[in-house]
This record gives structure tokens, C-alpha cells and sequence, in this order.
């Protein structure tokens, strides 16, 4: 399926819009903030309409994943070639984009989280158009990351990423923004390294033949890399299950892991979330942890199989370590936002339980995971947004009794909350069900030790809506406002969408059946 | 008809509750009307729904499914499936929602959340009419987890107390326990047999397909579904939320936390009796009775009056859920649905005593006296006729006294306990049935003549207390019918002749032949044999107790202190509730934040120490790798260096550190083994 606007396609249009109004708003005064806010609610609100057409138009059943020819919206053409380099033949790199069932979730819940960022972002007053330059260009890199599919490609979107959020943590955040930037940046960049490492050992080993000359070539497409037939004779990663491809698969798995982040790689993700601005804890929790698990699937499983399954155990312990090691962590806190982080890393720890289990059950409930973990820890961050804009506080035990102040807030936090806690009737508990279902499937005990952190979640929940919401209202909290019309517009959406896909999640799961059905067809049967 | 009306019943409380919490305050009354009409109207579609049922389908079970979701190629469905036991329930539930209803309108007049409360009863019925509904054992779950969501809303509707936020974090918690394992369990059912729905995995057992293929992992899944029981019904060890969670509002304590939320455990194990095997089933009843035999011995020395009959309430339960384990199906859902109108009746009754209390103390400007303690009570008899009358009745109802509804069923308990002893030997459950019959009868009329009969500790206080107002005597005097024989059996003394018995009738058991517990004809015929020595048995037990409650409470021929002196740690162990609250709290609450502070402490210590530390060396290191720059690299690349040059004084411009510096180094130098590797 192709569609353009203009002779161009619409992934290029949803990657780079925002670059586009990133250059614009370098280009208006620096006086006239509105004009740089409202350049990039237009540079964002164009992303959603056009993720609301691709939600329309995706083929509910075409398989992608190693298929080059059901991928959709496909855009391919040569971008740098070098011909004839010593030692290595032809260089190709091309401009490859394409979205299949695994990413069009991913598209759709980036282009939201990155509108309603921009929505949050109206209280920060400090070096707006720099702000905003930044804001959008790390919009593009992590749209750009869903819908690459040459690994090249891939990786500079992935490190075009970095630096925004470098420098929105380090610029516009808290009292120790400073420690939390290099922190976040050395974190990502060692994993950056890692992968660096990993996609040039895999470009050296495969190559293809090129149709039209006969030539073999060395190529960064991650499809060929699906294929064990284009790895060539005495390849570093060629074979199946030799140690170097269990290296490979490793570290890529770290740099993954770094991101979504999995025990022990997590301890940037507090420190970040605490030090950032409300808008940028959004995107962070809302889409950039999705990076890591959409990274697994669309890179480790399906072009290392044999070190998937080999490692299935290890992702799997590792996810059940998180939920658990999360949920106590995030109990023990009293600051707001280092409890989110936490409970973040909680349940992410869900979805690499689910995938791990490599099965349609935990695949599918893994991905909605994602989705839905986007959702509410967004919620959630916005919630903490709210009362900091109003208090500059975020001690849970410096509130109580803002449900007497701030009913309406109230009530939108709690469900935030209990779809947090796994209430069925809201997203979060459908995707949970499905990745516990499968990983029970796999693993017996990793998943009933996993399982009891809905205990420990419904713990530190219920504690966090009691310090923060009930009880008497301190002086000090007596001129509470409730929600403005503003802060009203960033929650609804998200609200409306925690309940719908709570009562029905089938438009979610439609959307990639197909895909992720296949995905662990592939991976099981060795990337044939 | 049993699509359409269902959804219908099911979705108008659902309906109040939107309507009340978008526009509750705007309305006018702020809607209770709306609430209580709408809770009226499905009470008459579930009346109507019932009598049609056992009229032209007796005994057939009516289920439709919808597709909810697709996964893989696996299709989940849900859907709603009435039965007898699906039928009685929602009138059940519906009425006494509807009592409720208008008993609030009086009980929580000028309540700040007034709209706010009718909100969540409505969420709430919708919630537990699900449970009732549905035809899935995930559905049930789902609205498992949400009646458990509006108790929690509602315990905690007087969220300013820190008591009442913390006994609905307590309740929610401890359910959460119990729906772990209830999660568990369908998780074991979905693997094996694919399904969620109750029919089609009765199929697949009764065709011999087992759990993980053995039947070890069937009576595993059977008891892991019951801990969803044992958590909402507040079974042992679960129990402790129920009795904290009479901090919410009366009514609220009368509707969920007695009549109906609490009874959905022993719906839930009658639904799926049929997958029970015996071992799974004499674990069931056990259980049952270690919860009635610990309630009654902590009830007979509360003060009270809501406590006292939460305990009650706990014990009651475990009757119920011992009955069902020994197989006396019909007669632990018979008591469930005879304990939903006089327990209800209790409630409300105590809900009308404490308004009345609390308006006299008003009155007096008295803020310290406990108007729930009924040593602070006596005498109300005079006060409060249409209240003293019908608690009377629910009292001699769930004291077992012929002609009331509590006889029929606690007898027919009574009597399956007493059977299934002589077909298995577990003596010990009916000599526990017995004796908690003999305790219920003592603690409740002990409840009763301390608070209405005898003298009054402060006269003037009690001049000041008047009747309650219509709305909420009227309900009261509704339920006291209910609470009398007719209405369930046109012989006072034998239930089984009447139309609940053959509306209800036990299900067959689907679980392999060598598991099953006896047989219904087996069981049935035993019961015969002992009815009428358990009944005799049973009456005067009850007298005795009650007998016993006169001589201390009502003539003081006995004294009380006396007799607790004597009982010495008996008597403190039971005033302490047995001490669970304690040992729950030092091991579970107190571990859960060891825990808790130990891996924080890890965390930010232990990991965290590895990661900074590891910087610190990388630090050195590019300190090292630094000096090979300047003094050898750099004549090589001098251009590139310049360059990271300037991109590091940019940095440096925004921050003063010399971490940047470091930074463009370790890029640097993996630059340049990259050139090299290359």
C-alpha cells in the first residue's frame, strides 16, 4: 500500500514534519512565543491526523516483520552508495521506510504523547524557541525510529534522539539536571556504542545479490538481515547459534535493555524523570522506553532467532526481576515522579515478561503493553505536572486532600491511577492478562512469582492515592485551582482512550494480529 | 428476552452511576431519585426476569456469547447466561441495592458526597450484577475486581478519616491477595482448556482433559479460584479487611460488606462447583468452617454494634462456604440469599440505631461519646419501636429459631455437615456447625438486649434519641418479612419441599469419577437420615444459646465479668481478635517495608554506586586517553580535534563542568578505534 501527499510519501511527511516546524520556529522571532507554541501544535497536530489516516488505512492483515513486500507505506530509494571501496565492495545504505503491524501502535501513540507534550509544554517559559527546536527534533528521531527499517537508518535516528534529550533534561530540568543529562547520555551512548558494533559486524556479514547487476553487496536493509540465506561464507555473525551471533544478540539486547529500561541497566530512568520538565517525563516514560522493547522486536528477535531462543529464559527472569524489583522500589519512594519512574520500570518489566514468552498471547499482550503503559504513565506524569505547576512540590507526604480541592483533577489522576494498578475496565489490565497469559504459557513459576506484583502494585497505588488525594487538606493546600480548559484538553484524550481500549481493546489488537502472530512463527522457525 | 433484559438490568445501574457522577450535583436532590428509581426499575425487570424463568424455562440454563477480542487465532468471547442460580441472585442483589437506595436517602442526608455516594452504588450494583451475569469466568474477574473497586470507594467515602482511607487500602489489598490466586487459576484453565467460559470448560473436564494432564493441577485450579473466595467472602486467613471496612457508611456496610459483594464468593464457588473435586471441596469446607468457628468466638465479646456483626457477617459466610464444600449446595446458597435479607436487616437496623444515636448526642453536644459502642446503648426499645421489632426478627432469624427463614437454611447446613461426617468421618464440621449456631444465638441476643433491652447507661442521651424517619424504617420492615419462613418454603420446618429447593438444585459434578465427591442421591440419602435429629439438635442449641444470652445480658444472674475473668486468655483472645491484625501487620506490612527499604537501598547504593563508579574510571580513563590525545594523536588529526574542540566549548558554555570534555573525548576515542578497527 503506498500513499502520498505531494509526490511524497506519508512516512516521510509523519518523520519529518516536525523538522519542518522545528526550522520554523528557528526562524521566528524569539519574542513571539505563542507563534513558536502554536508552530508546534500544528507540527504535531499534523503527525496525529496523519497517524489517525494511517490507523484508517493499515491492512489489518498483511504479515511485514522479514516480508519486504507486506510492509506498508513502503519508501525505498538509494541514499549513499560508494562504489567499490577496498576490502569491502559496494556500500548501501539506503533511505528505507515501511511499518508493519509491529510499529503502526508505535506511530500512533508517538504522534499523541508528542501533541499532548507539546500541550504540557505551554508552562515553560524558559528559552522557549530553543525548547521547542529541541522538543521537535526528538519527535522526529523517535518517529524516524519506527518506521526505518534499514539499520543504518535506524541507528541516526536512534542517536538524533540523544542530544535533544540531552539538552531538554540538562537545560530545563530540576536542581541536578546536570548529573541526570550525562547520566541519561553515557547510558544511552554506551548502548549507542554497543549497537554501533553490532549493525557493522552484521553489515559485513550479510550481503545480497543484487538483481539487476549480479553483484553481491553489502547491505544495512534489516530485512536481508532476516534472511540466514544473504549471510555470507565466514561471516563474523554468520551460521546459527555460534557464540559470536550470542554476543551480537547480547549486545544488542543491552543497548535495549539500557532504554526500557530492565534491571540492573535502569538506574538513569529516576534520576532523568525527576531532573526533567513535565513535558519531557511524558515522552520519556510515553514513547522513548518503547524504543528499547520495539528495538527487540524488530531487531533481536527476528534477525538473531537462534539467540532469542537462547536467551528466552534469561529475558524472561530478567522481566519477572523488574516488575518485582520495580513495584518495591517504587513503594519505598516519597517523591512523585521517582515513584512513576519507578513503577515504569515495573511495567515495562511486563512486557519483556510477555514478549519472552514467544507466543501471539504474550507477544500481542506485550505490544499493547507498550502502548497502554504509554498511555497511563503519561497520565501519571501529567498528574505529578499539575500539582508541581501549582505547588513546586513533589513529596507525596507534602499533599493530602487535593480531592477536596481538585475534584476533577482527582478524579482523572485516579483513573489514571487505577489503570496503573490493573483494574480491569481499563487498558492496562487487557494488556497485562494477555502477556501474563503467555508467559504462563512458557514459563509455570517466573510468572506466578511475576504475578504477585499486582499485589505490590495495588500496595504503593493505593498508598500514593492515600498520601496524595484523602485525608484532611493541609492549609497550606487551600487555594488549590482545578484543571484549567488547557490542562482539561491534555488528559481527556488519554482518558477517553484508557477506558475505550479497557471495555474494547480489539482496534488495538487488530491492528497487529497478523504481524506478531507471524513475528513468532519467525523467530520459532529459525527466521524462515 | 434473556439477552436484551439482562443487559438491560445490567446496564441501568451502570447508567445512574454516569449520570450521577457527570451530573449528580446539578440535579435536583442531586439525584438520589434518579439513582434509587433507576436501582427500582431494575429491581422489577429482575423480579419479572426471575418469575418468568422458573415459569417457562425451570431447568435450562440460557447463555449468548459476543466476541470481545481476537488474539492470534484464539477468539475470546463474553456473554451473559441465566440460570436459576443467576436469576434468584439478581433479585437478590437488586433488592436489597433498591432498600439500600432509600434507606440512604434518610441515613445520609446533608452527607458532603451525597450525589457522589448514590454515584458508586450504582457503579457498584452494575459491578456486582456483572458478577452474576456473566457466562465467563474472566468477565467474572473483571467484575470481581471492580465490585472491589467500588468497596474501596465506598469504605473510603469518608476519605477525610485517615481510618476509613486506610480500611479501604486494606480491604482492596487483601482482595488482591485472594484474586492473585484466582488469577492464577484462570490462567490454568485458559491453558488447558483454551476458554473462559464455564460451560465450555465443564465440557472439556468431564471429556477427560485435565489441567497440565494431571489431576493434582485440577484440584489446584479449583482451590485458586476459591482463594478469589476466600478474599471477597473474608475467609480465613483473607478475613481481616471485613470488619476494618465498617468504616464506610451503614448502608453501604448492609449492601456490600453483608448482603451481597461478600456473598459473590460463594456464588462464585457454586459456579463452578461442577469443576471441584472432592479434595478441592473438603479443603473448601474446611476452610468454611475455621472462618465461622474464629468469627463467632471474636463476636461474642465486641462492643461494637457494627463490629459485632461484621464478625457475624464473616461467620455466616463461612457456614455458607462450608456448606457448599460438603455438598449441601442448595442449602449454603439458600442461606446466602436467607443471610442477604436479615443481615441486610441487621445492618440497616444498626444504621437506624446509630443515626438516632448520633442525633441525640447531637443534640446533647456530646462528641466524644461513641455512638456505636452499645455500652453506651440500653433501653432503645421504648425509643425506636419499628427498629427494636424488626431486629428482633432478623435477630431470632440468624439466632435459627423456628419460623424464620434463618432455621430453614441453618438447619439444612446443619443437617449436609452432619451427613457428609457420617459418609466421610470429618466429624469436626458439624461439631463446629453446632457449636457456632449455639455462639451466633448468644452474641446476637447478647447484641440485642444490651442495646435495646434493659436500663440506659444515660438517660438523657437516650430521651434524645427518636425513631427514624419512614424512608428508612420501611426497608426495615420489608426485609423482617423476608425473614420469615413462607417466602421460601410453605413448611416451616423442611426446606427441601419448597420452590427454592427445586429451583436450585446441585450440579452434577463434571471432575473424573474417582474424584468426585458423593454422589448427590448418596449425600441426599444421608441427609434424610439426620435431618431430624440435626434439627432437633439445632433448636436447642440455639435455645441454649439464646437462653444463655438472657441469663447474663437480660436477668445478670450471671455476670459477665465474671464469666470473662474465668475464660482468661480465651476471653483476651478473643477481645483481640485472635491477634491477626498483629501478626499480619509485623509480618506482612513490617516485611513488605523491609523489603521495600532494602532494595532502595540497593538500588541507589549498590547499583547505582556500580554505575557512578564506573564512571569515575571512565573518567580516568579518558583523563589517560586525553593526555595520548594532546601529546601524540593530536599532531595526526589536529584539524578533527579542533573541531571537537568547539563543539566542546559549546557545550561548555552551557554547563561548566569538565564532564563535557570527558564526553568529546570518549567520543573521540571511539572514533578513532573505529578507524582502526575498520
Amino acid at each position: 500500500m503506498e500513499l502520498q501527499f505531494f509526490g511524497i510519501g506519508i512516512l516521510t511527511w509523519i518523520v519529518f514534519i516536525p523538522i519542518a516546524g522545528m526550522i520554523i520556529v528557528l526562524l521566528l522571532p524569539d519574542k513571539n512565543r505563542n507563534a513558536i507554541r502554536w508552530t508546534a501544535v500544528i507540527a504535531t497536530g499534523i503527525q496525529v491526523i496523519l497517524a489517525g489516516v494511517i490507523f484508517a488505512v493499515f491492512d489489518r492483515t498483511k504479515l511485514g516483520i522479514n516480508d519486504a513486500e507486506s510492509f506498508q507505506f513502503i519508501e525505498k530509494f538509494s541514499w549513499i552508495t560508494v562504489e567499490a571501496v577496498p576490502w569491502v565492495g559496494r556500500i548501501e545504505i539506503s533511505y528505507f521506510l515501511g511499518i508493519d503491524g509491529l510499529s503502526v501502535l508505535m506511530i500512533i501513540l508517538t504522534s499523541l504523547i508528542s501533541f499532548i507534550g507539546v500541550i504540557s509544554s505551554w508552562s515553560i517559559d524558559k528559552m522557549v524557541k530553543g525548547y521547542y527546536a529541541l522538543y521537535l527534533l526528538l519527535v522526529t528521531g523517535m518517529m524516524g525510529v519506527f518506521v526505518a527499517l534499514d539499520f543504518f537508518l535506524f541507528f541516526i535516528f536512534w542517536e538524533i534522539m540523544l542530544l535533544p534529550m540531552y539538552f531538554l533534561i540538562g537545560l530545563w530540568g530540576g536542581p541536578r539536571r546536570e548529573y541526570a543529562a550525562i547520566k541519561f547520555f553515557l547510558y544511552t551512548f554506551v548502548g549507542g556504542i554497543l549497537m554501533l558494533l553490532t549493525m557493522l559486524a552484521l553489515y559485513f556479514s550479510v550481503a545480497y545479490t543484487d538483481p539487476a547487476t549480479g553483484q553481491s553487496v553489502h547491505t544495512f536493509n534489516i530485512l536481508h538481515m532476516m534472511n540466514p540465506a544473504n549471510y555470507v561464507d565466514g561471516g563474523l555473525l554468520s551460521g546459527v547459534d555460534t557464540t559470536w551471533r550470542y554476543v551480537a544478540w547480547m549486545a544488542l539486547f543491552i543497548n535495549f535493555a539500557i532504554k526500557i529500561p530492565l534491571f540492573p541497566f535502569h538506574t538513569w530512568l529516576p534520576d532523568a524523570h525527576v531532573e526533567a520538565p513535565t513535558p519531557i517525563s511524558v515522552i520519556l516514560a510515553g514513547v522513548l522506553l518503547k524504543l528499547g522493547t520495539y528495538g527487540l522486536l524488530r531487531i533481536n528477535f527476528p534477525i538473531f532467532p537462534d539467540g532469542t531462543i537462547y536467551f528466552m529464559y534469561f529475558m524472561a527472569i530478567l522481566g519477572m526481576i523488574s516488575i518485582i524489583y520495580g513495584a518495591f522500589c517504587a513503594m519505598a519512594q516519597d517523591d512523585f515522579k521517582k515513584l512513576i519512574a519507578y513503577s515504569s520500570i515495573s511495567h515495562m518489566g511486563i512486557v519483556v515478561l510477555g514478549i519472552a514468552a514467544l507466543n501471539t498471547q504474550g507477544m500481542v499482550g506485550g505490544v499493547l503493553q507498550m502502548f497502554n503503559h504509554g498511555i497511563i504513565t503519561a497520565v501519571l506524569f501529567l498528574a505529578v505536572g499539575v500539582l508541581y505547576d501549582r505547588t513546586h512540590k513533589r513529596g507525596l507526604n507534602d499533599f493530602g486532600g487535593i480531592a477536596n480541592q481538585m475534584p476533577k483533577y482527582t478524579g482523572l489522576a485516579m483513573i489514571g491511577m487505577f489503570a496503573a494498578l490493573g483494574l480491569p475496565g481499563l487498558n492496562g489490565f487487557v494488556s497485562e492478562l494477555f502477556s501474563f497469559l503467555g508467559a504462563f504459557e512458557a514459563y509455570k513459576w517466573i510468572t506466578i512469582i511475576s504475578v504477585t506484583g499486582i499485589i505490590i502494585t495495588a500496595g504503593y497505588i493505593l498508598w500514593t492515592i492515600q498520601r496524595v488525594f484523602l485525608g484532611k487538606t493541609p492549609e497550606k493546600l487551600n487555594n488549590l485551582t482545578d484543571l484549567t480548559p488547557r490542562e482539561l484538553l491534555m488528559f481527556i484524550p488519554l482518558i477517553v482512550l484508557i477506558i475505550f481500549l479497557g471495555i474494547y481493546p480489539s482496534p488495538a489488537i487488530e491492528l497487529m494480529n497478523s504481524s506478531l502472530s507471524y513475528l513468532v512463527e519467525v523467530v520459532t522457525n529459525g527466521g524462515f | 428476552m434473556f439477552t436484551q433484559l439482562p443487559l438491560t438490568i445490567l446496564l441501568l445501574p451502570l447508567l445512574a452511576f454516569i449520570l450521577l457522577i457527570f451530573f449528580g450535583k446539578r440535579l435536583p436532590r442531586q439525584g438520589d431519585w434518579l439513582a434509587a428509581g433507576l436501582m427500582t426499575l431494575t429491581l422489577l425487570l429482575s423480579l419479572f426476569l426471575l418469575l418468568f424463568k422458573l415459569n417457562a424455562y425451570p431447568g435450562e440454563s440460557i447463555s449468548s456469547s459476543f466476541d470481545w477480542v481476537v488474539v492470534g487465532s484464539q477468539t475470546i468471547g463474553f456473554g451473559i447466561m441465566i440460570d436459576n442460580l443467576a436469576a434468584v441472585m439478581l433479585v437478590v442483589v437488586t433488592l436489597v441495592s433498591t432498600l439500600v437506595h432509600y434507606f440512604s436517602m434518610g441515613y445520609m442526608k446533608d452527607d458532603v458526597r451525597y450525589s457522589r455516594y448514590f454515584a458508586y452504588l450504582g457503579l457498584f450494583s452494575f459491578s456486582m450484577l456483572g458478577i452474576v451475569l456473566t457466562n465467563n469466568i474472566l468477565l467474572m474477574y473483571v467484575f470481581w475486581e471492580l465490585v472491589g473497586i467500588s468497596s474501596y470507594l465506598l469504605i473510603g467515602h469518608w476519605y477525610e478519616k485517615k481510618s476509613a482511607s486506610n480500611a479501604a487500602n486494606k480491604a482492596f489489598i487483601v482482595n488482591r491477595v485472594g484474586d492473585f490466586g484466582m488469577f492464577i487459576g484462570i490462567m490454568i484453565l485458559f491453558l488447558s482448556f483454551s476458554t473462559f467460559t464455564f460451560e465450555a470448560i465443564f465440557e472439556s473436564i468431564s471429556a477427560g482433559q485435565l489441567p497440565f494432564g494431571s489431576e493434582g493441577w485440577l484440584t489446584a485450579a479449583g482451590i485458586l479460584i476459591f482463594c478469589g473466595a476466600v478474599g471477597k467472602s473474608a475467609q480465613f486467613p483473607l478475613h481481616v479487611w471485613l470488619p476494618d471496612a465498617m468504616e464506610g457508611p451503614t448502608p453501604v456496610s448492609a449492601l456490600i460488606h453483608a448482603a451481597t459483594m461478600v456473598a459473590a464468593g460463594v456464588y462464585l464457588v457454586a459456579r463452578v462447583f461442577p469443576m471441584l473435586t472432592a479434595d478441592a471441596l473438603l479443603v473448601i469446607a474446611y476452610i468454611g468452617a475455621i472462618t465461622a468457628l474464629i468469627a463467632a468466638t471474636i463476636a461474642i465479646t465486641q462492643f461494637d454494634i457494627k463490629k459485632v456483626l461484621a464478625y457475624s457477617t464473616i461467620s455466616q459466610l463461612g457456614y455458607m462456604i462450608m456448606a457448599l464444600g460438603v455438598g449441601a449446595y442448595t442449602a449454603g446458597f439458600m442461606h446466602l440469599v436467607t443471610h442477604a435479607a436479615f443481615k441486610a436487616g441487621l445492618f440497616l437496623g444498626a444504621g437506624s440505631v446509630i443515626f438516632g444515636m448520633h442525633a441525640a448526642l447531637h443534640k446533647l453536644h456530646d462528641h466524644d461519646t461513641d455512638a456505636q459502642d452499645i455500652r453506651n446503648m440500653g433501653g432503645l426499645k421504648s425509643r425506636m419501636p419499628a427498629t427494636y421489632w424488626t431486629f428482633l426478627i432478623f435477630t431470632l432469624a440468624i439466632s435459627g429459631i423456628p419460623l424464620t427463614s434463618g432455621f430453614l437454611s441453618k438447619d439444612e447446613i446443619l443437617a449436609g455437615t452432619l451427613a457428609f461426617s457420617t459418609l466421610n468421618g470429618h466429624w469436626l464440621l458439624p461439631l463446629i456447625g453446632f457449636l457456632v449456631a449455639g455462639l451466633t444465638a448468644f452474641y446476637m441476643f447478647r447484641l440485642l438486649i444490651l442495646t435495646f433491652h434493659g436500663k440506659p447507661v444515660n438517660e438523657k442521651m437516650i430521651e434524645g434519641v427518636t425513631e427514624s424517619p419512614k424512608v428508612m424504617t420501611i426497608p426495615l420492615m420489608i426485609l423482617a418479612a423476608l425473614s420469615l419462613f413462607f417466602f421460601y418454603s410453605f413448611n416451616p420446618f423442611g426446606a427441601s419441599s419448597g420452590w427454592f429447593y427445586s429451583a436450585i438444585e446441585r450440579p452434577l459434578s463434571m471432575v473424573p469419577e474417582l474424584m468426585q465427591p458423593a454422589a448427590y442421591p448418596v449425600f441426599y440419602e444421608a441427609v434424610s437420615s439426620v435431618h431430624s435429629f440435626a434439627m432437633l439438635l439445632s433448636i436447642l442449641i440455639a435455645g441454649a444459646g439464646v437462653l444463655m444470652a438472657l441469663a447474663v445480658y437480660q436477668w445478670k444472674k450471671v455476670s459477665a465479668d465474671d464469666l470473662a475473668k474465668r475464660a482468661g486468655v480465651l476471653y483476651s483472645g478473643s477481645v483481640n481478635k485472635w491477634y491477626f491484625d498483629e501478626i499480619y501487620d509485623t509480618v506482612f506490612v513490617n516485611g513488605s517495608h523491609v523489603i521495600m527499604k532494602m532494595l532502595r537501598w540497593f538500588d541507589e547504593n549498590i547499583i547505582d554506586g556500580i554505575v557512578n563508579g564506573s564512571a569515575v574510571i571512565t573518567l580516568i580513563f579518558s583523563k589517560v586517553s586525553g593526555w595520548i590525545d594532546t601529546n601524540i594523536v593530536d599532531g595526526l588529526v589536529n584539524g578533527t580535534a579542533s573541531t571537537a574542540n568547539k563543539a566542546g566549548g559549546l557545550l561548555s558554555h552551557i554547563q561548566t563542568g569538565k564532564v563535557q570534555t570527558y564526553l568529546v573525548y570518549v567520543i573521540f576515542s571511539f572514533l578513532v578505534l573505529f578507524v582502526l578497527f575498520l
